[in-house]
C-alpha cells in the first residue's frame, strides 16, 4: 500500500499513453447510420426509443504511463464493452482511441494483431486457460504465437511461474489447479510478453473472497515491481479502492465521474456516486496530504507520510500526545503538519 | 399433496380439443364423399416422382458436365483415386503383397501378422483404457484368427479405417466451414437431420450409379452416411469453446491458422473425440451392410452363411463383428475420456515404437512360420456344426410352442392390424396427423406434417408406408411395453441400473445386421422375425429413457411428496410419472427412430413394406424407386419426430409452469 498516491505524481509528470475521446458503442446501429444522428438523437431516451443499446456513450479520458485506471459500475453499465473497445475486441461505433498518439481504430487486421501481440496483455474473468496445455505451456502461449521458439518461450515461462508463486506446479494441467492458482497462471500469461498495457476484466470476481484479496495483493506487488499501465474492470468498490490510482464510475453507458478514490468520496459529482461510495469510511481514502497544513513546522517525535491514508496512520494518531504531527514526503523531507484532532475526527466518521 | 398432484389435472389439450373432434369428424365424412380414387390407398402414384428421380439420376450420370468435364468422369476418377489407398490398406492388413495371378501367384510381402496386430492393439488398448481392455483385445484377436475369420475381419477393418479417416477429415472441414459462417449452420443442420433418417440403403443407390459397382462405391456411401454426425459434432464442439478463450486468441494476436490449430481444435478436442466414436460406430454398421454389394468382409460372411441356412457360421462371423464393434467402441471412448482429462505426450512416442516392433517382428517371422501370417485352415476351430445341431434341435424340440407363438401372433395380432391400417382411407390419416400436429405444435408443425404425409401419397408409396407404419408401431409398442417398466424398475436399484447401462451400451454398439441372427434362427423368414429383430434393437432406448426419466425427477419433489405422506404408488403416480413424462416422450421418439432404421435391415428377412421396396430397388439397381422409397421412410420418421418432439416440448412446458 506504500505508493497509493503516485496518482498525483502521475497526473503531473507522466506522459499520456492512451487517449480516449468521444467513444460510442451502440448495439443495433451501424456506424454510418449512427454518425448521421444529431446530438439530440443521442440521448439515452432517444436511443431507447429506437431500440438501440447505448452500451458506451461518449466516453473520453486520458490514461498516463504507469497508472492503474479502474472502470467501475453496476452490472450492465457498460464496463466490459468499454474495455473491449479499448482493445478493439469490440469495434466502437464512433470515436478515437489513440495509443501513443496513434488512432488504433484505423489499424488494419495485421497491424492490430501485431499491436496486441507486442503491447497488450489481458486477464479474463473465467481465466480462459487452454485445458490441453500445462501451466508452462499456457504461459508460453503468447510467446509461441509471437513466433518465439519453444525452448526459449518455456524458459521465459518458467521465470514467470516463479513470479506468480506457482513454483513446483509447472507441469500441472489447468484441471489440476484451484481457481486462484488458475488465475495466477492467467496473470503470468498476460505478462509473458512484457506488454506495456495490461487489461483486466473482472479478473477476480469468479474467486472466493480470501483468494481474491490474495490476488489483489499480488497485483499490487507486481505493479510496485514493474509498473505498467493497467486498465482494470471491477464491480467491487473495495477492490477498486485498493488498486486504483483513478476510478471511472459508469452508469447506464455513461462515465459520470473520474477521480481518485479520495475525490470520489469527498467530492462525489452526483447523487448516484454519493450513494455508490456511501459505505466507504473516509479514513480509508483520505490522505494525510489533503488534511495537513503545508509549510515549515517544528519537528516533533513522530512523523507520518503525506501519501498515507488516515486509516493507515490510525495507530500513530490515537496513541500519541502532541497536537500536531509532522508530515514528510516520500524522501523524508518535512512538508507540513497534521492537526491530530482533525485526523481523529476523520477517523471517527463512519460510513 | 394438492400442489404435487394439481398439474396432472391440467386441461392437456384445452379448447383445441373441441376443434379437433370436429375436424376429425369432417375428415371422416369427407373420406366417404370423396371420389373412389382418393379413398383407401391410391395404387398408382399421382405424380411420377420416382421416374423424375430416375431421369435426373440418368442425366447426372450420363450428361451432366462441368465445363466440358462430365460428372461421371469426375466420379469415376474419384473412385479410381480412392481405390489405391483402400487397396494399400487391404494389402497391408489382409492380403499381403502378391504378384502375378493363377499359378504364377507369388507372395512378395506377407500381410501384417495377426499376432503382431493383436499385440500392438492390446498395448494401445492397455495404455488408453487399462489392462482389462488389453486382455479383451488379445482374446478378441485370438478368437478372430483361430476361427479363420482374420482376413474377412481385416477387410472390414481396412474399409472402416479408410472411411473413418475420410469422414473425419471431410466432417471436420465442413464443420469448421459451417461454424465460421453462421448463416450456413441452420441449413447444414436441416440437411443432416434428413440424412440421418434416410435408411442406409438409400445411400448406396446414387453412389452405385455415380461411382460404379464395386468396393469404392460402397465406401463413398459409407462416408456420406457417417459424415453428418462428425459435421454436427464439429460445429457443436467449436461452439462450445468459451468466448473468453476466443478473446484470448484475438488478444494474443493469433492468426486465423493459429486460432484454429492452437486454440479452437485443442479446446474442442474432447467433444470432437465423442464425434469420432459415433463416426466409427456408424461406419462399422454401414460397412457391414455394404458388404452386400461386394465389398467383402465379415458382413458378407454373415449374409452368405444365412443364405446357406448355416446358422453356426453366421453366428461365428456375427460374433467377430460383435467383438470388433465392442473393441472399436471402447477404444474410441477411452480416447475421448483421455482427451478430456488431458493427454500426456511423453510416453506416447515410446509406445509407438514398441507397437511398431510388435507388429514388425511377428510379420518378419511369418516368412519362416506361415502360421503367423494367416492361421492355417487345418487348425481352424469351428463350433458351427454343433451350433447348427443345437439350432435344429431347439427348432425340432420346441417346434410346436415356437410355431404356435408365431402363428398366433401373425394370425390374431399382426395381420389384422396390418389389414386394418391398409384399409384406412388416406385422407383421414393425413387429416388426423395434420390436426395432431396443429394441436401439439401449432401451424408450422401442422404444415410440415401435412407436406411430408402428402409426399408419401403423391409418390404412390402409401400402401408400403402403411406396411412400414404397422410394423414400426407394433414393434415400438412391444419395445415400450417391455422397456419402460423395466427401466423404471431398474432406476430404483442403483446396482442393477449400472449393470443394465453397461449392457445397453454394449448392445447399442452392435451393427444392425447382428440383430437379425437370433430371430431368423428361431422363427425363419417373415414379419414375425422382423418384429423380433426390430424389438430387440429398439428396446434399448426404451429402457434407457425409462431409467433417465425416473432419475431426472427433481429430488425435492419426491421429498415433498414423502413429507405430504404419499404412499409409494401415490408418489409414483402423481410425482415421478408426470415429472418423467417429457423424458419418456423423447424416449418414445428415440425408440421409433431406432425401429425405423432397423426396418430397412429387417427387409432382409422378407417383409412387405417400404424397407422391402428400397431393398428390392437396390438389388435391381433401380435408382428412382430406391431413392424415393428411402425418402418416404425419412418422411415417416420426420412426421413422427415432429409430433413427438412437439408433445415432449408441451409436456416440459406444463411441467415447468406447474412447478417452481
Ligand atoms: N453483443 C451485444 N448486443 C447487444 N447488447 C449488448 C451486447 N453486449 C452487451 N450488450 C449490452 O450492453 C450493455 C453493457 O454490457 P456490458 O457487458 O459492457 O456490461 P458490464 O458493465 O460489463 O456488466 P457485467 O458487470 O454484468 O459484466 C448491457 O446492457 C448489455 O445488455
Ligand atoms: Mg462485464
Amino acid at each position: 500500500m506504500s505508493d497509493r498516491s503516485k496518482a498525483a505524481q502521475i497526473r503531473s509528470t507522466a506522459e499520456v499513453v492512451l487517449s480516449v475521446s468521444g467513444v460510442w458503442k451502440v448495439f443495433g446501429a451501424s456506424a454510418s447510420a449512427f454518425r448521421n444522428r444529431a446530438p439530440a438523437d443521442r440521448t439515452a431516451e432517444a436511443l431507447a426509443r429506437d431500440h438501440l443499446v447505448g452500451a458506451v456513450q461518449d466516453a473520453s479520458f486520458d490514461i498516463r504511463r504507469g497508472e492503474v485506471f479502474v472502470i467501475m459500475g453496476l452490472s450492465g453499465s457498460g464496463k466490459s464493452t468499454l474495455l473491449r473497445c479499448l482493445t478493439r475486441l469490440i469495434e466502437p461505433t464512433e470515436g478515437r482511441i489513440a495509443l501513443h498518439g496513434q488512432d488504433i481504430l484505423t489499424l488494419g487486421e495485421k497491424a492490430l494483431a501485431d499491436l496486441r501481440r507486442r503491447k497488450m496483455g489481458m486477464v479474463f474473468q473465467h481465466f480462459a486457460l487452454l485445458p490441453n496445455r500445462s501451466v508452462v505451456g499456457n504461459i508460453a502461449f503468447p510467446l509461441e504465437v509471437q513466433g518465439m521458439d519453444r525452448t526459449r518461450a518455456e524458459a521465459r515461462a518458467r521465470e514467470l511461474v516463479d513470479l506468480v508463486g506457482l513454483t513446483g506446479r509447472e507441469d500441472r494441467l489447468p484441471s489440476q489447479l484451484s481457481g486462484g492458482q488458475q488465475q495466477r497462471v492467467g496473470i503470468a500469461r498476460s505478462l509473458a510478453t512484457d506488454p506495456e498495457f495490461w487489461f483486466l476484466d473482472e479478473p477476480f470476481s469468479a474467486l472466493d473472497p480470501l483468494i481474491r484479496t490474495d490476488l489483489q495483493d499480488e497485483v499490487q506487488r507486481l505493479q510496485r515491481e514493474q509498473s505498467r499501465t493497467a486498465i482494470f474492470v471491477t464491480h467491487d468498490l473495495d477492490e477498486a479502492i485498493r488498486l486504483a490510482d483513478r476510478i471511472a464510475i459508469m452508469e447506464g453507458g455513461r462515465i459520470i465521474q473520474i477521480g481518485t478514490p479520495e475525490e470520489l468520496v469527498t467530492r462525489p459529482a452526483t447523487d448516484y456516486v454519493r450513494r455508490f461510495v456511501a459505505k466507504v469510511p473516509p479514513a480509508r481514502v483520505i490522505r494525510v496530504g489533503s488534511l495537513m497544513q503545508a509549510g515549515p513546522v517544528a519537528a516533533s517525535g513522530v512523523s507520518v507520510r503525506a501519501d498515507e491514508t488516515i486509516a493507515e496512520i490510525a495507530a500513530k494518531i490515537i496513541s500519541n500526545g502532541p497536537v500536531t504531527i509532522a508530515v514528510t514526503d516520500r524522501n523524508g523531507l518535512l512538508v507540513g503538519a497534521l492537526d491530530r484532532q482533525r485526523a481523529l475526527e476523520t477517523l471517527a466518521v463512519r460510513a | 399433496m394438492t400442489d404435487t398432484s394439481s398439474h396432472t389435472r391440467h386441461p392437456v389439450l384445452g379448447p383445441r380439443a373441441l376443434w379437433t373432434g370436429g375436424a376429425i369428424l369432417i375428415a371422416v365424412l369427407a373420406a366417404f364423399l370423396l371420389p373412389a380414387r382418393l379413398a383407401g390407398s391410391p395404387d398408382a402414384p399421382l405424380l411420377p416422382v420416382s421416374e423424375w428421380v430416375d431421369a435426373a439420376m440418368n442425366w447426372l450420370v450420363r450428361d451432366a458436365a462441368i465445363g466440358g468435364l462430365s460428372l461421371s468422369d469426375v466420379t469415376r476418377a474419384l473412385a479410381a483415386s480412392a481405390q489405391w489407398p483402400i487397396e494399400a490398406l487391404q494389402k497391408l492388413l489382409a492380403e499381403g503383397w502378391i504378384s502375378g495371378a493363377g499359378f504364377n501367384k507369388k507372395q512378395i510381402l506377407p500381410p501384417a501378422s495377426w499376432l503382431g496386430v493383436t499385440l500392438a492393439t492390446a498395448l494401445l488398448a492397455g495404455r488408453l483404457a487399462g489392462w482389462r481392455l488389453g486382455l479383451f483385445t488379445i482374446a478378441a484377436g485370438t478368437y478372430i484368427a483361430t476361427f479363420g475369420l482374420w482376413t474377412s475381419a481385416m477387410m472390414t477393418l481396412s474399409s472402416v479405417l479408410f472411411c473413418v479417416l475420410a469422414a473425419l477429415i471431410l466432417g471436420l472441414m465442413l464443420g469448421i466451414r459451417a461454424h465460421r459462417s453462421p448463416g450456413i449452420e441452420p441449413t447444414v443442420r436441416a440437411v443432416m437431420n434428413v440424412m440421418q433418417t434416410v435408411p442406409i440403403f438409400s445411400y448406396l443407390l446414387p453412389t452405385l450409379l455415380l461411382f460404379g459397382y464395386g468396393p469404392s462405391a460402397a465406401l463413398f456411401a459409407t462416408v456420406a452416411y457417417a459424415m453428418p454426425p462428425m459435421v454436427h459434432a464439429t460445429v457443436l464442439a467449436l461452439q462450445s469453446v468459451p468466448p473468453d478463450t476466443m478473446d484470448l486468441a484475438r488478444m494474443t494476436g493469433c492468426s486465423r491458422r493459429q486460432t484454429l490449430w492452437k486454440v479452437e481444435l485443442p479446446v474442442a478436442m474432447p467433444r470432437l473425440a465423442i464425434g469420432l466414436n459415433q463416426v466409427v460406430m456408424m461406419t462399422l454398421n454401414m460397412v457391414i451392410i455394404a458388404s452386400m454389394i461386394g465389398a467383402g468382409g465379415l458382413g458378407y460372411d454373415v449374409l452368405r452363411a444365412l443364405r446357406r441356412l448355416d446358422f453356426g457360421a453366421a453366428f461365428e462371423a456375427g460374433m467377430a463383428i460383435v467383438v470388433l464393434a465392442v473393441l472399436l467402441d471402447r477404444l474410441t471412448q477411452a480416447l475421448a475420456r483421455k482427451q478430456s482429462a488431458g493427454l500426456r505426450k511423453g510416453r506416447f512416442g515410446r509406445d509407438l515404437l514398441i507397437a511398431g516392433a510388435l507388429v514388425l517382428i511377428p510379420t518378419a517371422l511369418s516368412l519362416l512360420v506361415p502360421a503367423l501370417a494367416i492361421w492355417p485352415k487345418a487348425w481352424t476351430i469351428s463350433v458351427a456344426a454343433p451350433l447348427n445341431d443345437a439350432v435344429s434341435f431347439v427348432n425340432q424340440r420346441f417346434y410346436d410352442p415356437l410355431e404356435a407363438l408365431r402363428t398366433f401372433a401373425l394370425l390374431y395380432v399382426m395381420n389384422p392390424i396390418r389389414d386394418m391400417m391398409q384399409l384406412l382411407p388416406w385422407p383421414v390419416v393425413v387429416a388426423t396427423v395434420t390436426i395432431a400436429g396443429w394441436i401439439l405444435g401449432g401451424v408450422r408443425a401442422a404444415m410440415t406434417v401435412a407436406a411430408l404425409a402428402l409426399f408419401i401419397v403423391v409418390t404412390g408409396y402409401w400402401a408400403a408406408a402403411m406396411g412400414s407404419l404397422y410394423l414400426t408401431l407394433l414393434s415400438v409398442l412391444v419395445s415400450l411395453a417391455i422397456g419402460f417398466p423395466f427401466g423404471i424398475w431398474a432406476a430404483s436399484r442403483p446396482r442393477t441400473q449400472q449393470a443394465v447401462q453397461i449392457f445397453l451400451d454394449t448392445l447399442q454398439t452392435l451393427p444392425t445386421l447382428v440383430y437379425l441372427l437370433p430371430a431368423v434362427m428361431l422363427f425363419r423368414n417373415g414379419d414375425f422375425s422382423a418384429l423380433i429383430a426390430i424389438v430387440s434393437y429398439a428396446v434399448a432406448p426404451a429402457v434407457r429413457y425409462g431409467i433417465d426419466g425416473m432419475l431426472h425427477v427433481p429430488s425435492e419433489r419426491v421429498e415433498a411428496a414423502a413429507m405430504a405422506g404419499c404412499s409409494r404408488w401415490q408418489t409414483f403416480r402423481y410425482v415421478r410419472l408426470p415429472g418423467a413424462l417429457p423424458t419418456l416422450l423423447l424416449g418414445v421418439n428415440q425408440t421409433v427412430m431406432m425401429a425405423l432404421s432397423m426396418l430397412v435391415i429387417a427387409a432382409l428377412v422378407g417383409t412387405r413394406e417400404l424397407g422391402q421396396e428400397v431393398f428390392t430397388s437396390l438389388s435391381q439397381g433401380l435408382a428412382g424407386p430406391g431413392i424415393v422409397g428411402g425418402l418416404c421412410v425419412a418422411c415417416l420418421a420426420l412426421i413422427i419426430d415432429t409430433l413427438l418432439k412437439a408433445a415432449a416440448a408441451r409436456a416440459t412446458q406444463q411441467d415447468r409452469s406447474s412447478h417452481v
